[in-house]
């Protein structure tokens, strides 16, 4: 019954937000009269997560007369995976993106006070919009409740590598990011449609990009990790096309951030940055098409259904149009802003903003390169990490590097007296540099991007040099810190890539390997099991000069759906992550052990936390300081 | 670069253009010569893949054709669709679902010696998760196959 209930709700939603694009964008919506549309966005944001909920409570109760949950779950999973489950399929997933969607505009219609009335209205209507397209592929081609006569006795199962905790967490922190950009696109849409471009746009805009970002980072970072441990090839980045499309509206949203700033403090870059407010959502769409349309390979694509692809692309297809129609024709209306100096902040954030842009276009070109030859020729073709570290490695640097200048400039024009400051850190990273390419291994990039890395490390406080450290605003220190955090990651990328150290072996039972500074005995071949899966377990007593650890990697069986799973165990230790794998047993009884001695690898997802801590230091900042103002008014 | 531009839009928007061209000269320049082909066997025989250029090869493991040497942690074995087969050497842990007459995709590069040296072996992971070329080949070879029969 409930099933019928959420689906209900869906259709309700789903005519409530076509009526909130009419209010918000028809005839009528500029004569101010549409006040009912706030509570539309609100009971609409309301409903779909209603619908969420619903299809949570089915897969917690393992409903299997659900057919999404018959396909997907199993009654003798744990709670943790019945619930996360509910996101590990096709339908499910675009419900919770759906549902994010609709919770924006809920939100955009509550908080948003000081952005100019007609802007507001026009910006609910385009979220309304975005939402009717997003609900009626849900409704027409993934309905999540679509009932299963006669109910089956038992589930399918949840595919076995999503059966983590990761499961939990990535997935809704990267639609939070993903989804939350629709705000600012929406808002980009409103204010091209009245003209508005100001700076009451982007201090209306910003928190929700600083927000969509921070949840980027963070859901990017955790991706990371999850494939890095779960499966087993211990690398941390495939540069797969599916992450890659979380990559790139990632990399809009951070041009997006700092043009932003621009348009926040001078009023200048207008079109410029509502040109990318919509350029990161349609990534987060281009994203979601690559992912959820199945043309892609991998734990992330649920099903091959040409039809839904098609529908996406269509979708994918009016809303970018129409997005850069509307910029087309209405850009050119907008009043220059004012100028600046070669030499200042401004300058400095366009050119972070064209190098990004830039890696964006590599990563776009890249990861939809093969598929446009496949539809043309028909020939194969895959694109991986030689292409992307190659194109986009020494232009990430370049960047990198730049990061310590920008933050020395006054906004509009600098004499650059206190570029001076950046002498030290800049003998540092040469000193660095030539050190490594004298002494260690390892490429030429990665010993360009340590140097580049301890230049940056010390340049990045530098904005700090000569303030009251407790009266610097919380908003400046989230810049450090992110920006510190660049150089932590680099650090990690650069050092795990020179100085890994690989061994792999068939060894016997009490056979003694090393691998790097560690001795690894090999101790014992154990059979275990956990609820739903049965493992053959090996015991590892590894030991780096002194005090010894077990490592217990196993090799586990699915049986619901079969399957079987590596599972690596991990020694974490300051200077690095000791990663093993339990492999195949040999003819001859011996056991195949793959063992990685990986230095500062924690630090590649250790920066990520640092530059999602310095978003949300500057979120808070600013949010601290509006609250103040208001409470002051 | 002009200090004080009469149209400071007009320069940024030449900005703009100058950087969305060097992006897609640099991936030009990128694809050019890294990416990996997919080939089937076939191919192979063709001799359509270049020795040492990054590729990706993928068929069905052929019946009796697996080979493990002595080290514990190499194997070897050939990949075929049918027309032809193709010897390949991977050291490392296979795949859980790697086995004869079920399809696999390896990548790797092609030695000089005609055998093909995989870094990296993907095989069918369960039935909702088979990669689009392995399933276009492993109907091909069904297919083939059938034929023979």
């Amino acid at each position: 019954m409930i099933a019928e209930v959420g689906l209900a709700a869906l259709w309700l939603a789903a005519a409530l937000s076509l009526l909130q694009a009419i209010l918000g964008l028809g005839p009528e919506a500029l004569k101010d009269s549409s006040r009912p549309i706030r509570g539309v966005a609100v009971v609409q944001g309301a409903l779909t997560a209603f619908a969420m909920l619903i299809l949570v409570v089915l897969f917690a109760r393992t409903d299997l007369s659900v057919a999404l949950v018959a396909d997907n779950s199993h009654s003798a999973k744990q709670m943790l995976y019945k619930l996360s489950g509910t996101w590990g399929n096709h339908e499910g997933s675009m419900l919770l993106w759906v549902t994010v969607l609709g919770a924006s505009g809920a939100v955009l219609a509550l908080l948003s006070r000081r952005l100019d009335e007609r802007t507001f209205i026009a910006a609910l209507g385009a979220q309304g919009a975005l939402a009717l397209g997003f609900f009626t592929f849900l409704l027409l081609a993934s309905n999540p409740f679509a009932r299963l006569d006669p109910a089956v006795a038992e589930g399918r199962g949840l595919n076995p590598l999503l059966q983590d905790p990761g499961l939990a967490f990535h997935p809704p922190t990267l639609y939070f990011g993903y989804v939350g950009l629709s705000v600012a696109f929406s808002l980009a849409v409103g204010a091209l449609l009245t003209a508005r471009v100001d700076r009451e746009l982007a201090r209306a805009m910003r928190p929700w990009v600083l927000g969509a970002w921070i949840f980027l980072t963070l859901g990017i970072a955790a991706g990371s990790y999850w494939a890095y441990y779960e499966l087993g090839w211990g690398g941390w980045w495939f540069w797969d096309p599916v992450e890659n499309a979380s990559l790139m509206p990632w990399l809009a949203t951070t041009a997006l951030l700092h043009s932003l700033n621009v348009l926040a403090a001078r009023d200048s870059l207008r079109a410029w940055t509502v040109m990318l407010a919509m350029i990161a959502f349609s990534m987060s769409m281009v994203g979601t098409f690559l992912v959820r349309s199945g043309i892609l390979t991998s734990v992330h694509s649920f099903a091959v259904d040409p039809q839904r692809g098609t529908f996406l692309l269509i979708l994918l297809g009016i809303y970018v149009g129409a997005a850069l129609t509307l910029f087309a024709l209405r850009s050119p209306k907008l009043s220059e802003g004012p100028r600046f100096e070669l030499v200042s902040r401004e300058a400095a954030l366009v050119g972070n903003n064209l190098l990004l842009s830039v890696i964006l276009g590599i990563v776009f070109i890249g990861t939809l390169y093969p598929l446009f030859v496949e539809a043309v020729s028909g020939e194969k073709l895959s694109v991986g990490a030689p292409y992307f570290n190659a194109a986009a490695g020494p232009i990430a640097l370049v960047l990198a590097a730049l990061i310590g200048v920008g933050p020395l400039l006054d906004w509009r024009s600098d004499s650059g007296a206190r570029l001076k400051r950046l002498a030290i850190p800049v003998l540092g990273g040469i000193t660095v540099l030539a050190v490594l390419l004298f002494v260690g291994d390892g490429g030429l990039l990665e010993k360009l991007a340590l140097g580049v890395a301890a230049m940056l490390s010390v340049a990045s406080l530098l904005p700090l040099l000569g303030r009251k450290l407790r009266r610097t605003p919380l908003a400046t220190w989230g810049m450090v810190v992110a920006h510190f955090g660049v150089a932590v990651a680099i650090v990690g990328i650069a050092a795990s890539s020179i100085w890994t150290r690989e061994t792999l072996v068939a060894a016997q039972v009490g056979e003694q390997v090393s691998v790097g500074p560690w001795l690894v005995r090999f101790h014992s071949v154990v059979p275990t099991a956990g609820p739903n899966w049965t493992a053959i377990e090996a015991e590892l007593r590894v030991t780096k000069g002194s005090g010894v650890s077990l490592l217990k990697p196993q090799a586990r069986f699915y049986s619901d759906p079969p399957t079987e799973t590596t599972e690596s165990a991990i020694k974490t230790v300051l200077s690095g992550q000791l990663y093993t794998v339990l492999g195949k047993r040999t003819a001859d009884g011996r056991w195949q052990l793959r063992l990685w001695w990986k230095p500062l690898v924690t630090l590649i997802w250790l920066g990520g936390l640092l530059i999602a801590l310095g978003g949300a230091l500057s979120l808070g900042g600013r949010a601290a300081r509006a609250w103040r103002k208001e409470r002051l008014a | 670069m002009i200090a004080k531009p009469k149209h400071q839009r007009l320069v940024l928007i030449v900005i703009a253009a100058i950087a969305v061209g060097a992006a897609v000269l640099l991936a030009m320049w990128g694809l050019r010569d890294r990416a990996a082909y997919f080939f089937t066997p076939t191919d192979i025989a063709a001799g359509k893949a270049t020795v040492g250029e990054p590729a990706r090869l993928g068929g069905m493991v052929s019946a009796g054709s697996i080979q493990r040497l002595p080290d514990g942690v190499t194997i070897r074995f050939r990949v075929g669709d049918g027309a032809a087969q193709v010897p390949v050497q991977y050291r490392g842990i296979l795949p859980d679902l790697f086995q004869e007459n079920s399809g696999a995709v390896a990548e790797g590069r092609m030695a000089s010696d005609g055998t093909f040296v995989a870094d990296n072996i993907l095989a069918k992971h369960d039935e909702r998760y088979m990669p689009p070329e392995l399933g276009n080949a492993a109907a091909e070879h069904k297919a083939a196959t059938t034929i023979q029969q």
